[in-house]
């Protein structure tokens, strides 16, 4: 499995990247949207962790973006913010379940990552 | 509880707590009493003086009637008492011009004289012939009074000077009522002789009698002297003084007002007749007089009564009606204005939590991976597995991070509520939790135990989950002000009916007074205004049940505690367009 992690904050998602791959998910993390976008455009990812709000560019945004890529790719929303708009967009964007409020334990996400796998076919 | 009837207005006591853009505009008490005076004033003053610029106008032209009628009853008598005496006086000159001196001297003509005057005039009773030496030679008639001498007597004296007399009413040597009209001849001689002729005051006064003067009128005549000469009504019988002076002396018919002995105010005209002693009085009751003015008067004055009395009644009517209009309005007016300003309130209270919790969600996040990773490293090298310390340590960093998160998603959830209205599917056992995850430090440090019964199959609801959250706030926080440490508060949930669920909160606090449990949800109905309480937390509550669709009731004990039912439908009803989204706060 082949994480891609998005965050502003590079401490938070350097230090989740090396977790995962502690972990056996290979991950890799940017923090600029052009960063994340290129990164997408060189490698296959089965999985993109966006943070909701992002400098430049919404998650929401950056995820049409990166659909666009890569049609496969899925997507796990994690957000500081919790404002009712927030929530119901990212819910509908990524499935309820898939938006997640932080901090997030790593179990937590793993967890979430195994079952955006396996529900695989049934979302875009 | 049976409230008394009472007529006070509710802006009569209305005392203004607010202050700044909440204060009420108006003064009332002063708004209605100036429209009162005002409307009143200008209404019932013209009318006054309308009334009485007719009553002095009426009362002036009723005494000049009654001057002018009595002084024409007054002439017309006069003019018939004097053509009585002097007619009589004609018939006497003529009987002495037409008889010589000594045909007089002869009774029986004389007799003859009496008869044919008594016949043709009338009220003559005697005729004597009196000398120049002032002695009765002849005389003719009912008593004895031949050979008097009548050369002292007043009347002889008159009519030796004047050449004619009319005497006042005396009683003379006969001692009976009488006057008598004397009449002189001058002989070719020098000498005279005088014929004197007895006047019946009977005839007399039934002249006066047969006057009209109206049913407690007294028409009579008196001398220059003041002594009755007819009988009076008012004063008396003939030959008695009356008591009031004289009145003085005019040529002409006059008419003055006095009162009687009796304090009576009466109308008297009166006239002198002319070469008499006679003065004709004609006495009348005013108020007889000016009865038919009176009666007009008073029904006049009681439409008067009757027009002020309900120009009266419908003034304060319509003032009271109109400024209650103004007041409700204005309560209205401050209450919405109240609302808005919670309701800003709370949603930059919303905000400003939503950041604060963002703001910390992420060094939060960041502490979570870097102490999770410090602990993947250790799990994973095997370095430092025996070293239970560092392990506890790092399990301690990561519970407290647990902790805060708890903190902050509980803030944001709120929060993200609060700012805006939607129907969202939700569970009310989470809601009320939820909301008193908010009151979780007050219900510890003042020791309150909160028991909470949700039914576990209790339906989802569809409603907006902020005014839910609101509603629920107000209520627990009433309750929490309504109660001692180490109260109970228990907050249970029912299905009440298939639409319906029925949400109470209890508490053992204070309880609400019987008279006031009526008035809790009124806006600015507040028991703690001096605490700052602004009387507006229930009634903004009762407000948001009532947007949500359901409604509220409220049973209380004094003393023993209150409850507050809500009764909420499963799906709220959809509205548009509600303005106020209302507030937290305090009974």
């Amino acid at each position: 499995m082949r994480v891609l992690l998005v965050d502003d904050e590079e401490e938070l998602v350097s230090t989740l990247a090396e977790r995962l791959n502690m972990r056996g998910i290979e991950a890799d993390w940017a923090t600029k949207v052009e960063d994340a976008i290129s990164l997408v455009g060189e490698t296959s990812y089965d999985i993109a962790v966006l943070d909701i709000k992002l400098p430049k560019m919404s998650g929401l945004q950056l995820k049409k973006k990166l659909e666009d890529l890569r049609p496969k790719m899925k997507f796990i929303f994690m957000t500081g913010h919790g404002s009712e708009a927030d929530f119901r967009t990212g819910a509908a964007e990524a499935g309820e379940a898939f938006y997640l409020v932080k901090p997030v334990g790593i179990e937590i996400l793993v967890e979430k990552m195994q079952e955006v796998m396996q529900s695989e076919g049934k979302r875009s | 509880m049976a409230a008394p009837i009472s007529l006070k207005p509710k802006f009569w006591d209305h005392r203004d707590i607010a202050a700044g853009p909440y204060k009420h505009l108006f003064n009332f008490r002063r708004i209605w009493k100036l429209t009162v005076l005002l409307t009143a004033g200008v209404t019932i003053i013209p009318l006054l003086f309308m009334a009485f610029i007719d009553y002095k106008v009426t009362q002036k032209a009723t005494e000049a009637e009654i001057q002018f009628r009595t002084a024409r009853l007054v002439s017309n008598t006069r003019r018939a008492v004097s053509f009585f005496l002097f007619e009589r006086a004609a018939a006497l000159e003529f009987v002495v011009q037409d008889n010589s001196f000594e045909a007089l001297h002869d009774p029986v003509r004389l007799a003859e004289l009496l008869k044919h005057l008594k016949e043709a005039f009338g009220g003559f009773t005697d005729l004597g012939v009196v000398d120049a030496l002032g002695g009765q030679r002849t005389y003719v008639g009912p008593y004895e009074l031949e050979g008097v001498d009548y050369s002292h007597e007043v009347w002889y004296q008159q009519v030796v000077e004047r050449g004619m007399h009319v005497s006042d009413v005396f009683l003379g040597f006969r001692q009976v009522p009488h006057l008598i009209i004397a009449v002189k001849h001058s002989l070719p001689n020098g000498s005279f002789f005088v014929v004197r002729a007895s006047i019946d005051t009977q005839e007399f006064n039934s002249l006066l009698f047969d006057m009209e003067v109206g049913g407690l009128g007294d028409i009579f005549l008196i001398n220059h002297q003041g002594i009755l000469q007819t009988p009076s009504r008012f004063y008396g019988d003939v030959l008695q003084k009356i008591p009031s002076p004289t009145p003085e002396f005019s040529d002409k018919t006059r008419v003055v007002q006095h009162e009687s002995p009796e304090g009576t105010p009466l109308v008297v005209g009166y006239a002198y007749i002319t070469d008499t002693p006679f003065i004709l009085m004609i006495c009348k009751h005013k108020r007889e007089l000016i009865e038919s003015w009176t009666r007009a008067n008073m029904q006049l004055l009681g439409f008067l009564a009757v027009s002020i009395l309900i120009i009266l009644l419908v003034i304060l009517g319509v003032a009271t009606y109109l400024v209650e209009q103004l007041h409700t309005a204005d309560q209205r007016r401050v209450a919405t204005l109240h609302q808005v300003e919670y309701a800003n309130k709370m949603a930059s209270i919303g905000r400003l939590a939503a950041g604060v919790a963002h703001e910390i969600n992420n060094p939060l996040a960041i502490i979570n991976e870097k102490a999770g990773l410090i602990k993947d490293l250790f799990a994973f090298d095997q370095r430092y597995e025996e070293d239970e310390k560092l392990i506890r340590l790092l399990d301690g960093i990561l519970q407290s991070v647990a902790r805060c998160a708890t903190i902050t998603r509980r803030l944001l959830n709120f929060a993200r509520h609060m700012d805006d209205s939607q129907v969202v599917p939700l569970q009310l056992r989470e809601t009320i939790l939820e909301v008193l995850g908010f009151l979780g430090k007050e219900t510890e440090y003042r020791s309150i135990a909160v028991s909470l019964q949700v039914p576990e199959d209790l339906p989802e609801l569809q409603m907006d989950r902020s005014k839910l959250q609101q509603i629920l706030l107000n209520l627990i926080n009433n309750s929490f002000a309504a109660m001692r440490d180490g109260g109970h508060l228990s907050i249970g949930a029912t299905h009440a009916d298939e639409k319906h669920v029925k949400v109470s909160v209890a508490d053992d606090g204070c309880g609400i007074p019987e008279g006031d449990l009526k008035r809790v949800f009124e806006p600015f109905f507040s028991t703690k205004t001096k605490q700052g309480g602004t009387g507006l937390g229930l009634s903004i509550t009762y407000g948001l049940v009532q947007e949500l669709g359901g409604h509220i009731d409220v049973e209380s004990q004094l003393g023993k505690g209150t409850v507050f039912t809500i009764t909420l439908p499963l799906t709220q009803k959809r509205k548009g367009g509600e303005a106020n989204a209302g507030a937290a706060g305090g009974r």
